[in-house]
């Protein structure tokens, strides 16, 4: 498969902020790419410059062999958009919406009404075509914005945060949208902060971190990255930072992470300081619940690529006010 | 061109289902000039006949503008306008689309309050095609005053605001109620400058005997001229802002 988006150099200043910066990859025909980074790394800004919603400040950016500068209207013909507020038109119903895209999109007219129903067949909406879109569920304006995206064939799929917002159920359905949209031979891209999202949906994933993409490989080679390092975890009936910080002094120990009464140590001599660290805890007075030993994940291999803590990975985007809320 | 001009109908479809058609604007659109026709008639009932192009002349104006002023404000403040920018559209059609729906819309309203003024004071029209190409170019240029103001702020409130400081002096400034050559200088060179003057002109022209002010031809070409003028303004600020707020 072929290179469906090539990017060289983007870049996008908002006044003096930097928002992205000078990042290049490429997509192939037929994958997964996602963008993974915390709120505010630059991956919405990146995909308003690849479909020609906002203008690069320098760079080039192709979709399909096309210029995204110069050849807008036919970047817009070959790509979907799903953004990460549902858009359609709250007063027209599930069906008018998607046929005024069809229309938009200069599809026939004898195909615009059918084309609409088998999406809304496909996205489990045909009982919801004649609900107006503000009548729908965050989770059913998710879908049917995904439907009202893909109503003219396009080959790439732009997602941007999909599952933001969403309840567990809805998120889980649209996962599975999205993967059987795969099968069907959509390229897509897309962006989350979630990263079991990354890991679960995507062929490839771009690490982004305040504008600068930090490494893209697949998620199993991004891991591998990190795997010479072995992962202690002792559950403990109470952790502090004053603890984390005391043994980030520990000879061999190279970072300390604590998740709720879990402390995680990052070491490549782990049986070295196995009993080193049993024996510290021992000494502060806690007492051991469980201890563990984990194969590195890809929130393991953010950390230590991105130098951030996972829980910034966690925070959503307050939810913008307009048609979805 | 036919592709841009299909797409255009689609949008105007679209505002005219999703806004224009609802209860409160039609009403709005209606109310006016039943308002101001109440007004006069009992104020000079044998004089009434002498303000119906002006009445005319603001029912189309306040139709055309009700909603043209917020349409672009309001999509733009809840994101759906970023679906006109994402489909292969460029930047004339989605405003000529824009324009389209709230001229239909002034034109339907000022149509039937025409159709009632002229039973009522047995009025006859004549040189009938120019009286179209009134309805058609005022209906178009008022739009697009409505469009300009939607493109050249951010907020919806600003909108309106703007809207009325344009709107409302028109009542007075543009030969609706008193001829403009009759006002005191320098009143006339605002008139002139103002395409409502030049659609009660020409609705003059073709409602009643001897008092316009300029020919009917000059009448359609100021207009068409405004047409344009107005048009090309907006679709640069547009495209200005578009590339300012994305």
């Amino acid at each position: 498969m072929g290179d469906i988006i090539l990017v060289n150099d983007l870049t996008k200043f908002y006044g003096n902020t930097l928002a992205v910066d000078h990042i290049s990859f490429k997509a192939k025909e037929g994958e997964i790419f996602g963008f993974l980074g915390p709120n505010g790394a630059g991956k919405t800004t990146t995909i308003r410059m690849l479909v020609g919603l906002t203008q690069p400040s320098s760079g080039i950016a192709w979709i399909d062999g096309h210029d995204v500068i110069k050849e807008s209207v036919e970047v817009k013909r070959t790509i979907g958009l799903v953004p990460e507020t549902s858009n359609l038109y709250s007063e027209l119903t599930a069906l008018e919406n998607l046929i005024y895209q069809a229309e938009l999109y200069g599809i026939a007219r004898k195909e615009r009404k059918d084309r609409a129903l088998q999406l809304l067949e496909e996205f489990g909406l045909k009982e919801h075509q004649e609900k107006p879109f503000q009548a729908l569920s965050r989770g059913l304006k998710r879908r049917l914005t995904i439907a009202a995206a893909l109503i003219h064939h396009p080959k790439i799929l732009f997602l941007d945060e999909p599952t933001t917002g969403l309840d567990v159920m809805s998120a889980r359905g649209l996962r599975k949208l999205i993967l059987e949209s795969k099968k069907k031979g959509l390229t897509i891209f897309l962006t989350t902060h979630y990263i079991p999202e990354a890991e679960t949906l995507c062929d490839r994933v771009a690490i982004i971190v305040k504008g600068q993409i930090r490494i893209i490989d697949t998620p199993e080679s991004i891991k591998a990255q990190v795997k010479e390092s072995e992962i202690l975890e002792i559950g403990l009936d109470r952790v502090s930072e004053e603890l984390k910080g005391s043994f980030l002094s520990l000879n061999g120990v190279e970072k300390v992470l604590i998740d709720e009464n879990r402390i995680r140590f990052y070491t490549r001599i782990l049986d070295q300081v196995t009993p080193l660290i049993i024996r510290s805890l021992e000494e502060y007075g806690v007492k051991i619940q469980s201890i563990n030993t984990l194969s590195p994940s890809l929130e393991d291999a953010f950390v230590r690529i991105t130098g951030l803590d996972s829980d910034l990975m966690k925070i959503d985007k307050p939810v913008k006010g307009g048609p979805e809320s | 061109m036919k592709e841009e001009i299909i797409k255009s109908y689609f949008i105007a479809k679209k505002d005219m289902g999703a806004y224009y058609l609802k209860p409160p604007l039609i009403s709005w659109g209606l109310m006016l000039p039943i308002v101001f026709v109440f007004a006069f008639y009992f104020r000079n009932p044998m004089g009434i006949k002498e303000v119906v192009p002006g009445l005319i002349g603001l029912t189309l104006l306040f139709s055309c503008t009700s909603m043209a002023a917020i349409v672009i404000t309001f999509e733009k403040r809840i994101g759906a306008l970023e679906r006109l920018l994402l489909a292969p559209l460029n930047f004339r059609t989605i405003l000529f689309g824009k324009t389209l729906g709230s001229t239909l819309f002034g034109l339907m309203v000022a149509v039937f309050i025409t159709f009632v003024l002229i039973l009522l004071m047995g009025l006859s029209v004549k040189h009938f095609w120019a009286f179209v190409l009134i309805f058609i170019f005022s209906g178009l240029a008022f739009s697009l005053l409505g469009i300009l103001i939607s493109v050249g702020v951010k907020e919806v409130f600003e909108a309106m605001t703007m809207s009325n400081f344009f709107r409302f002096p028109m009542i007075f400034l543009c030969g609706v109620f008193f001829p403009v050559p009759t006002m005191p200088f320098p009143l006339p060179i605002l008139s002139y400058l103002l395409p409502l003057t030049y659609t009660v002109d020409g609705l003059r022209h073709c409602l009643l005997e001897g008092m316009p002010m300029i020919p009917l031809f000059l009448d359609l070409l100021i207009l068409l001229g405004f047409v344009v003028l107005i048009f090309a303004l907006s679709l640069s600020i547009f495209k200005r802002r578009i590339r300012q707020e994305f």
